[in-house]
């Protein structure tokens, strides 16, 4: 068998990645920032007693922008990394996507339902919008996920072919939805559902960002506490059960998760695709299979790997931003691709 | 032990099981044989509590299959399933170390248990090699030492069920494999086998069911039950049956 990567060195070089991610992150953008001043900043922001001796632009950069952009980008990619290996799991295949249960669609048409039908009462009050936006895509993603999941219930038992198959088609359903509303919007409108579609980390604040955090949290404590589990169910559904698993509570588990975990995400910085895929897929080409390790690790990955796209996102066409959701998508994407045809090989 | 009692199921109008009786005594290899649809598959399938029988019931040590917690039920009751669809490169110790997922025994003694169980399934060769990497009757030998470590060492209490273990091994290991599950109902667990091979059934079984369309047409000895009738009424093949001219068990030659 091909040589894997001992855990502990793969969780320092993560950590190590996952440092320098954030240094960076805090460091470069429209402002670069030099990278020891940074550095000192980011000591006085923890209260350190660093002198604070022509700090004053760095510190405030830092602490009002550069900080919560940061969090927001780990937390959103190691919660889309997280969500990629519970689905992984749950449908027992290495290519599925946190979206295949309708999490994303659903959460796309709440964001097009707030964009839209807010500009259609005037618009909203501009300290109201993006609380009213993040909650819609939060709701929307969370009844689509508990409407598939529904769908795949039949005698007790939850069907995951079914689940897979009701996905697909309320994603196709919703992508009408989308459409439909950005047929009917006007141009604001829809350069607004637009942007929103791609993916930013951009204007993240901290009081956007705890609900986040806390679910991200959750997740990352609950997940790793079902590894065994999530292992035994990879052999097959009877083979989890036979083994002791309560594999219908497994599945509800991992299921609620993903709704959450995906829906504060895309309700925080919109549709950000292709970590929840590729992350648990690199992680275990290097470590693996076995979710003790995987789940951690693809924590970390998805946040490192995040930074550096909303880096790349920030710097390719300074002073203007990409969306994040191309970056990832032209990262992602090709990838993939490269996956399908070396498995073929 | 594991009891079956009176078992009716059906699936759409067409009646799989009718009224089966079954008891897997300690020490004992139980064979089921019977032609391609007679019911073996299911009755595994309810024996170990993936179907639901329409009549009838199945009871583990005296408690009804589905009032154990699964824990407890996994440490006495191992199920061998005909096809597994791993689909991820866990090594092969990695796939057999999760038959002590219900055990709380400690890495060390696990680690023990997955060598044990490997040499008894003629696979501890194939030790650090990805699952995917291995041929189908290699995998199958990776699940029997799975199963194997779920229940090790065999103890009485435990009971083994098993489809078809042999459908995907050479000549060779068919045999290994068998006695393998023999020297653990030899330790006092009790095993349920689904055969296709009379003569791997005649050689390793103490008792046999013969399944005729979801009915019971034999439950005894392989002497008993392995007649040259008894095979022509429920396979409606002519057969010759002589004793093995070593061991002794009944030997049986297509004519």
């Amino acid at each position: 068998m091909k040589q894997r990567v001992q855990p502990r060195t793969l969780f320092i070089c993560l950590s190590l990645l996952c440092l320098l991610a954030v240094w960076l992150s805090l460091a470069l953008g429209p402002v670069s920032l030099p990278l020891f001043d940074t550095l000192r900043a980011g000591l006085r922001l923890m209260d350190l007693p660093v002198s604070a001796d022509g700090l004053q632009q760095a510190e405030m950069i830092l602490g009002q922008i550069r900080l919560p952009r940061t969090l927001l980008g780990l937390a959103v990619g190691a919660v889309l990394a997280l969500s990629g290996v519970a689905m992984q799991g749950l449908f027992r295949n290495p290519l599925a996507d946190p979206g295949l249960v309708g999490v994303a669609a659903g959460a796309a048409v709440g964001a097009a339902l707030a964009i839209v039908g807010g500009a259609w009462f005037g618009g909203l009050p501009e300290a109201f919008a993006p609380y009213l936006l993040s909650f819609c895509a939060f709701v929307g993603g969370l009844g689509v996920t508990a409407l598939v999941y529904r769908l795949g219930r039949r005698d007790g038992q939850t069907s995951v072919a079914t689940m897979l198959l009701a996905g697909v088609a309320m994603t196709a359903l919703g992508g009408a939805v989308v459409g439909l509303f950005s047929y009917l919007a006007d141009d604001a409108t829809l350069r607004t559902l637009t942007f929103w579609n791609l993916g930013s980390l951009n204007g993240a604040s901290y009081d956007r960002l705890w609900p986040l955090l806390l679910v991200a949290a959750g997740v990352a404590l609950w997940l790793p506490r079902r590894a065994k589990a999530l292992n035994a169910l990879l052999l097959g559904e009877s083979e989890a059960r036979h083994l002791g698993v309560d594999v219908e509570r497994l599945k509800r588990e991992l299921v609620f998760c993903t709704a959450l975990g995906v829906g504060a995400a895309v309700a925080a910085a919109g549709l950000i695709g292709f970590i929840g895929l590729v992350v648990p897929h690199l992680v275990r080409l290097l470590a693996g299979p076995d979710h003790r390790v995987l789940l951690p690790a693809s924590l970390l990955a998805g946040g490192v790997l995040m930074l550096f796209a909303d880096l790349a996102a920030r710097l390719l066409l300074a002073p203007a931003e990409l969306p994040i959701g191309i970056v990832t998508a032209f990262v992602g994407a090709p990838f993939f691709l490269f996956l399908l045809v070396r498995g073929r090989s | 032990m594991l009891h079956a009692e009176g078992l009716h199921l059906r699936r759409g109008s067409h009646e799989v099981l009718h009224d089966i009786d079954l008891q897997l005594p300690p020490g004992q290899v139980v064979g089921v044989l019977g032609p391609n649809g007679a019911g073996k598959s299911s009755l595994l399938g309810v024996m170990c509590g993936e179907l639901v029988p329409g009549r009838g019931r199945v009871t583990l040590q005296g408690r009804a299959l589905g009032d154990w917690p699964g824990q407890e039920r996994a440490r006495r009751l191992a199920v061998l399933p005909q096809v597994s669809s791993l689909g991820f490169s866990f090594s092969v110790e990695e796939v057999v170390a999760m038959g002590r997922m219900p055990h709380g025994t400690g890495q060390r003694r696990d680690a023990e248990i997955v060598e044990a169980a490997l040499q008894a399934a003629d696979a501890w060769h194939l030790v650090g090699r990805s699952y995917l990497a291995l041929s189908g009757g290699e995998r199958q030998r990776v699940h029997l030492a799975r199963v194997l470590a779920q229940l090790w060492p065999g103890e009485q209490g435990t009971t083994l069920l098993l489809d078809e273990p042999t459908s995907m091994l050479d000549p060779l290991h068919q045999h290994t494999t068998l006695e393998a599950v023999r020297r653990f109902a030899d330790r006092g667990a009790a095993v349920l086998v689904i055969l296709h091979d009379l003569n791997l059934a005649a050689r390793y079984c103490d008792r046999i069911l013969l399944l005729e369309q979801g009915r019971c047409h034999a439950f005894a000895s392989p002497e008993q039950v392995l007649t040259p009738a008894a095979l022509k009424a429920v396979y409606g093949i002519d057969v010759l049956v002589q004793a093995h001219p070593e061991r002794g068990h009944p030997l049986i030659i297509t004519r």
